[in-house]
């Protein structure tokens, strides 16, 4: 960082580590210290990191069945509007009340399926705040072998229990290599 | 101390004294393995690649000029007639349909029966069983010759607001097909985001970093970013495995609900389902094969992956012979002339020709998989693959046409000859598919690199390494001596 930069305000303290195994006892060790405002990145997801990070399980399957069941009302009253009331038609010898629901169940199902997948898939976008494009992440170099074979935490500095020197010490008491401070650019 | 020496031989547990294969062998490491499948898109394309795409291109284009002069001369230029009013397209709409089951098989139900084998195949059975499905998409939009009027297979009311029969098994396909594809685009693109990241962060070129950039979404790869991903991915696997199996459940009705002799049985929605799986992978192992001896994926798709898919192909197909032979049983059985009728002159009429080159690609070839020699070479897998391919072609020709043939009255019987016109759009699907299977492995990770990366000993965050996990070249010669 240069000097100019160095006079901003940081945005986070950041530090590399070199195996899951070492990630997710700092993960443990920065949650028990009562960090709130931080993450961990790997290049994969790792088994029992929300433990260790002391987060819970994702609520997003409470938003994916809305979803789904927004698909098989759309599909019942698609199916029954038309059938039932707008446009009446005996085909195959079937009746038009509700007893034709039978017949009606595969786009039911298919319906829920839709809706259900578009939830899951748009709703974990929106729950992780992506697609965002520029981030002050990025503009750290080492950051980018996260998406190769680097582990890192990022502790924000927006965390009440941060501190310029105190967390990045921090940091590498638990294990982390190389912790620094990284800045919002501009 | 003696008494532990003559104490009774310790308890071994099981999964200690037959330990899993690796699923990466060569102990490799998670950089190796990027390096490794990001550098296919990222490395100056070889020439053999201009070739093949020249070829598949060329026979592509010409596919699209068959489906043009359909539809500015008719349908007079298929071979379809009366009584065969569904003959090519049909039997290319189900083919390819079927060979699309494969990738969400893979992808879905594997996910959630933790095969983690999965890992090294779905991203690739995912890709391509988009583009079948995209093949597939073509007839029921061309069918009638009259491509403007597709829009009737939509849900909306068409002319003198007479709506779409929603009782119908065939408005039932128009659903089952498109949530089919839309989920697994979705389920495909959610799995590229880590990996498009990877080629975003590698990416030297300016054009790689701006569309990489765009489409990787700003993925960073945080533990609050896994959660919710690993959370859709699982229910996106958990919506799926019912879909998989209901998409040719519901293509089976198309002909289950009719009254015709050899359509008109309840065996259709498994036999057609075990039909797809068994296509499905056959299509994976003749695409997978060469590409990974192209880029010498050997360590990534190992023999072992090969092995676990053709005991699947055995399987299925195992199944699938099973049905047919319970078909003709049944149809003897059930003492209906008609249906009796319809599987005598399915075996031993004009097409016998057609039905025997199904059950023996089919039923006897795959069989050959009961020997672990003929698994783990690549020319049998090869030939076997291509036999269930060319096979699972003549099964839906054979239960589309030939039931067609011949049905209730012999006055008003028939036979089909395909016209050049149906043939070339039939190449020419073959054509458009590996194109697009082409474009895919030159410009996305084939494999799927997050997922490999959490399958290896060192992703356990409970892992102890027993020795530092090799970088490089020390071990090359040993890859190759797989090959």
């Amino acid at each position: 960082m240069t000097a100019a930069a160095a006079k901003k305000e940081p945005f986070a303290a950041i530090a590399e580590f070199t195996t899951a195994a070492e990630l997710y006892h700092a993960a443990e060790k920065v949650r028990d210290k009562g960090y709130r405002f931080w993450d961990v990145h790997s290049p994969f997801p790792i088994h029992g990191m929300n433990k260790a990070m002391g987060l819970g399980r994702s609520y997003l399957g409470y938003i994916i069945f809305c979803g789904g069941f927004t698909g098989f009302t759309t599909a019942a009253l698609l199916e029954f509007i038309p059938s039932s009331f707008l446009y009446p038609l005996i085909v195959h010898g079937k009746p038009v009340n509700f007893f034709t629901v039978p017949a009606f169940f595969p786009i039911m199902f298919e319906l829920t399926v839709l809706f259900s997948a578009f939830t899951a898939f748009f709703g974990v976008f929106v729950l992780n705040r992506l697609p965002r494009f520029h981030h002050p992440l990025f503009a750290y170099r080492p950051f980018r072998r996260v998406t190769r074979d680097a582990f890192f935490i990022v502790i924000e500095a927006v965390d009440p229990r941060f501190s310029e020197t105190g967390t990045v010490e921090f940091l590498t008491e638990v294990g982390g290599k190389e912790a620094a401070l990284i800045y919002e650019d501009d | 101390m003696a008494e532990t020496q003559v104490s009774a031989p310790k308890m071994v547990p099981f999964v200690e004294r037959m330990p899993r294969p690796p699923l990466v062998e060569n102990n490799r490491s998670m950089a190796w393995i990027t390096d490794l499948i990001a550098g296919v898109p990222e490395s100056k394309t070889p020439l053999w690649w201009f070739i093949a795409i020249g070829i598949t291109g060329s026979i592509a284009a010409f596919g699209v000029f068959c489906i043009f002069y359909l539809l500015f001369t008719g349908v007079g230029v298929w071979g379809n007639n009366i009584p065969i009013g569904w003959a090519f397209g049909i039997t290319n709409f189900v083919f390819w349909i079927g060979i699309g089951h494969a990738g969400t098989l893979i992808s879905a139900i594997l996910l959630l029966t933790r095969q983690k084998w999965r890992t090294a195949v779905n991203r690739s059975a995912e890709a391509m069983t988009l583009f079948a499905v995209m093949c597939a998409a073509i007839f029921p939009g061309i069918h009638v010759g009259r491509i403007w009027m597709a829009w009737f297979l939509a849900p909306v009311p068409v002319p003198n607001w007479i709506w779409p029969n929603f009782r119908s098994p065939l408005m039932w396909d128009v659903f089952a097909v498109s949530t089919y594809f839309t989920v697994s685009v979705l389920f495909w693109f959610l799995g590229l985001v880590p990996d498009l990241a990877t080629l975003r962060d590698r990416a030297k070129s300016q054009v790689g970093k701006v569309v990489y950039g765009i489409l990787a979404l700003g993925w960073r790869g945080g533990n609050r970013q896994w959660r919710h991903y690993e959370m859709a991915y699982l229910i996106l696997a958990g919506i799926s495995t019912p879909l998989v199996l209901s998409v040719h459940s519901t293509v089976s009705f198309d002909f289950a609900t009719s009254i015709l002799p050899g359509w008109h049985t309840t065996i259709f929605p498994p036999y057609f389902v075990a039909g797809a799986i068994f296509g499905g992978f056959a299509m994976v192992l003749t695409l997978l094969i060469p590409a990974r001896s192209i880029y010498k994926l050997h360590d990534v798709i190992t023999w072992n992956h090969i092995d676990v898919m053709c005991k699947i192909i055995l399987l299925t197909g195992s199944i699938v012979g099973y049905a047919y032979t319970m078909e003709f049983f049944v149809a003897y059985y059930g003492a209906n002339p008609f249906e009796r009728f319809a599987f005598i002159n399915r075996y031993f009429g004009p097409y016998w020709w057609a039905s025997w080159s199904m059950f023996t690609c089919n039923v006897i070839m795959p069989q050959l998989f009961w020997v672990r020699a003929f698994r783990r070479n690549i020319i049998t897998v090869l030939f076997v693959s291509m036999c269930v391919n060319a096979g699972m072609w003549f099964e839906r020709f054979v239960i589309f046409v030939i039931s067609l043939t011949r049905d209730f009255l012999p006055s008003s019987w028939g036979m089909y000859y395909p016209t050049w016109v149906d043939i070339w759009t039939f190449v020419g699907t073959i054509g458009i598919f590996v194109t697009l299977f082409l474009l895919f492995i030159r410009f996305l990770p084939m494999v799927a690199i997050s997922e490999v990366r959490s399958v290896l000993p060192e992703a356990d965050p409970h892992h102890v390494p027993p020795e530092p996990p090799h970088t490089g070249t020390a071990v090359e010669d040993v890859g190759e001596a797989h090959a």
